[in-house]
């Protein structure tokens, strides 16, 4: 199918005028300088049988292991179509040719011979379709070009002044229309241009771009109008994108937490926001780092969030309790396992560390450690995962100061912890100092906890980070 | 191993892939000698996916050497449940890979090397590669019995496999890539080729299991560099080229581009699992519950490495049957992995009521199940 394309057009727009925007196929046949397309010939698509060819080896049968299309699905000269294997040798079929697939000649794991069809095609035919748009749309640009040519036939008139003009603002003498005396280019025709250019003043139309040079006597009157008539329009260009909408179902992890966050909807959750001084627990942190590197643990500051936790739930023991379906009953969990937020590839895992009660935090650091790389590995058991009385989220290792956290049932709370930051602070002089400050957002259930209780608690966790020393009087 | 890396000359590669006709002096013919610096199995293969994509291989021919740290290597349409022991690997963080090529499953670490002859498409002669192999193995060693056998291995004393091959074919271009044990860990090599997965049933290639052996059984002296050395030395004779070896880095993006992007795909989950065909699992395991034996039946299609139909039958009223039917419901469409199954599992606990004697039974459950992946 050979398909021939219009040429040189501004005949068409001739023809055109003359036949009143009728395109005529034989109206056509009369312009001996244009080829015909032919547009019937190729409307319903030829059919090619494409082949399976010859892998080498003088291997004769294949299985076909892998479709990468389907039936109906358009393909490209050279797209993939089908990979098919023979003895440990693995085979991508690409297209020979653009069209659309009409027929798969075999199933996933079926035999496929050398030499046999493999694919049906249908050719591509759609290419007789566009020239005609092209056609439609050349007259106007042709006329321009016609007239661009004239203007560019004439020697182009300016004072040594206004070409340094134009040089400066890499502007083509030649595509500045003049309207001086004899065509001169004067400084207004150069600054109405680069208006143009900058501030897209003028709709973008053709025959507006295109003023046939006027006689002197209309110029004068018609610059001001010009200048009139350039008010500034904001060109209105249709936004094209194409990008397409994805939906995949809800699998997996992401079930996982709808079901998790939808359970704990039905909790009223109430916030208590504190901002913490953690100076003095840097610095301890500080010296108590390589002692821990010594025994083989990395120490981060969870541990003592933790063991803090803690102490603050024997206190406040309804912290760690659970609330049963039917909102009856309470029961005060003995064990502290406390949750840590994990963030990982697939998304959030929360493993506890169990009885927090008794264990040091060394212990607790060295537990972290551990669930911490069974976790980047996803080698983190039911076990560590389930159990949790309470959470603390540390979101702040990835950024924020206060949160909204959403307590995961069976518990009744949670605090998610902000970065840490310094910032300037008063001390008991009244001095200004450097401290490194952290916030922490506490939810809770309001149908059990109230909020002097979620306030006391919160108050002693603060007591025991901001004096670190104060928890070697209640540790156990 | 330092006087060796230095007798190895570092063109700019660059220059080389992109004027494939000029650039490279020393030669007459098209042909070039290329080493991996990397270890990873994943940077490697997608070096190779590099090489048969940009690179002309109209006039050339390319050698490529790469060996790899502990990873099994499964050919493209293979079923790693069915290859090899999935948990033992990620218990001794040993890498699973996927390759492009077809065949059979492999075990890759240090002691083993890997070898890729490239070529255009109309020139792929995999008989005449492996016979380069034997030619330098004897050209090292004259005493050493190896040949190549009608399936493309090459056999140790007619008996053991030291060399598997696979191919893979594109529109104009080929490459035939080949292992080759020289001191290898045949302990861990056997414990991981082995599947403990029961109950499958599927269409995927299957591998053919052989006995293995080390070369450096054979002769205590050879090592991997020797070998390589050795097979470079007579791809070059052949091929009427300088005995060059050109070393390449395969996380360098100046050199090769869109690399990084090739081997994060081979990373990819729906990659290694998600390119599994189709299979079912028919399986039962026993459970023991405070003294009483448990017979659990799990049936499960796995499509796309992801469970399409799940049934799981367990003795009546052991578990609340909500809480159960909520367990498949939330597998079927999910990924046929311990990780999320550990993840639903622990999750649908959260709104369940709370019984220590619940907790202890799903938990067994869902362990057991999770062996199953």
């Amino acid at each position: 199918v050979r398909i021939h394309r219009v040429r040189s057009c501004s005949s068409i727009g001739f023809i055109k005028s003359k036949y009143v925007c009728v395109f005529d196929e034989s109206a056509l046949k009369f312009s001996h300088s244009q080829r015909l397309f032919r547009t019937s010939a190729v409307s319903c698509g030829q059919i090619v049988q494409f082949k399976l060819s010859d892998i080498g080896e003088g291997i004769t049968e294949v299985t076909v292991k892998e479709w990468y299309i389907k039936e109906g699905d358009s393909v490209s000269q050279f797209d993939s179509i089908c990979e098919v294997q023979s003895d440990k040798a693995s085979v991508t079929i690409t297209s020979r040719y653009d069209g659309i697939i009409r027929k798969l000649h075999y199933n996933l794991d079926e035999i496929a011979f050398v030499g046999k069809p493999l694919v049906d095609i249908e050719i591509d035919a759609s290419k007789g379709v566009a020239p005609e748009e092209d056609v439609v749309e050349t007259p106007p640009m042709s006329h321009e070009e016609h007239t661009h040519q004239e203007i560019k036939g004439h020697k182009t008139l300016a004072t040594p002044a206004v070409r340094r003009l134009a040089m400066e603002n890499n502007i083509k003498l030649s595509e500045v229309v003049g309207t001086g005396k004899d065509n001169r280019i004067l400084k207004e025709d150069i600054l109405n241009y680069l208006a143009k250019q900058t501030g897209a003043i003028l709709p973008p139309s053709p025959k507006a771009e295109i003023i046939p040079p006027l006689p002197k006597s209309e110029t004068v009157p018609a610059a001001p109008k010009d200048k009139a008539r350039k008010i500034p329009v904001p060109v209105s260009r249709p936004i094209v994108f194409s990008g397409k909408d994805k939906t995949e179902p809800v699998t997996g992890f992401q079930k996982a937490m709808v079901k998790t966050m939808s359970a704990a909807l039905k909790i009223p959750h109430f916030g208590y926001c504190e901002e913490i001084d953690l100076t003095q627990l840097v610095q301890l942190r500080e010296e108590l780092k390589p002692l821990a590197q010594l025994r083989g643990v990395k120490l981060s500051f969870m541990p003592f969030f933790i063991k803090a936790a803690s102490l603050g739930l024997l206190q406040y023991p309804i912290l760690n309790a659970s609330l049963d379906e039917s909102c009856q009953n309470v029961t005060y969990k003995a064990s502290h396992n406390i949750g840590v937020a994990m963030d990982t590839e697939q998304g959030l895992i929360v493993p506890n560390v169990k009885n927090v009660q008794v264990c040091s935090v060394f212990e607790i650091a060295s537990e972290l450690n551990r669930l911490q790389s069974l976790g980047s590995a996803g080698q983190l058991g039911t076990n560590d995962l389930t159990g949790g009385t309470f959470t603390l989220s540390n979101i702040g290792t990835i950024g924020g100061t206060y949160a909204k956290p959403v307590i995961l049932p069976p518990e009744v709370a949670i605090g998610a912890l902000g970065k840490i930051q310094v910032l300037p602070r008063f001390n008991g002089k009244g001095e200004v100092f450097k401290a490194q400050i952290m916030n922490v957002s506490w939810s809770a259930d309001h149908r059990i906890i109230d909020g002097a209780t979620m306030a006391r608690f919160s108050n002693l966790w603060k007591s025991y980070l901001e004096n670190p020393a104060s928890m070697l009087l209640d540790l156990k | 191993m330092v006087l060796l890396s230095l007798l190895k000359k570092c063109l700019p590669l660059s220059c080389i892939l992109r004027t494939p006709k000029a650039g490279f002096r020393s030669t007459t013919s098209g042909g070039l000698i290329i080493q991996s610096v990397s270890n990873d199995v994943y940077q490697n293969l997608a070096v190779e996916d590099w090489i048969h994509d940009h690179m002309d291989l109209e006039n050339r021919q390319v050698l490529f050497l790469w060996r790899n740290s502990p990873a099994v290597v499964i050919g493209r349409h293979q079923n790693p449940w069915q290859e090899c022991n999935l948990r033992l690997m990620r218990q001794k963080n040993i890498k699973l890979a996927r390759r492009r090529s077809g065949g059979g499953t492999v075990y890759h670490d240090l002691g083993n090397i890997n070898l890729t002859f490239f070529t255009a498409r109309k020139k792929y002669e995999r008989v005449a590669n492996l016979k380069l192999i034997v030619k330098a193995l004897k050209a090292l060693r004259p005493q050493l019995d190896v040949h190549v056998t009608d399936r493309y291995d090459i056999l140790l004393e007619r008996q053991y496999k030291i060399s598997g091959t696979a191919a893979k074919l594109g529109r104009a271009a080929a490459y035939h890539h080949c292992t080759l044990l020289c001191n290898a860990d045949k302990v861990v090599l056997s414990s991981v080729l082995k599947s403990p997965y029961k109950g499958l049933k599927s269409n995927a290639t299957p591998s053919v299991p052989a006995s293995v052996k080390n070369l450096f059984e054979e002769d205590p002296s050879l090592t991997c560099e020797m070998l390589l050395d050795a097979i470079a030395k007579e791809y070059a004779m052949q091929h009427q080229i300088d005995n060059h070896i050109t070393l390449i880095n395969p996380a360098d993006e100046t050199a090769l581009p869109g690399i990084n992007d090739k081997a994060k795909e081979l990373r990819t989950w729906e990659w290694l699992y998600g390119k599994t065909p189709k299979f079912s699992i028919s399986t039962c395991f026993n459970m023991v519950y405070k003294g009483s034996a448990l017979d659990v039946k799990v049936n499960m299609d796995v499509k796309h490495g992801r469970i399409e139909v799940c049934n799981i039958n367990l003795p009546e009223q052991w578990l609340p049957p909500a809480l159960c039917s909520e367990l498949v419901k939330g597998l079927t469409g999910s990924k046929f992995c311990p990780e999320e199954t550990t993840t639903l599992a622990t999750t649908l606990l959260r709104v369940c009521p709370q019984d220590d004697e619940l907790h202890s039974k799903w938990n067994l459950l869902c362990e057991n199940m999770i062996t199953l992946m």
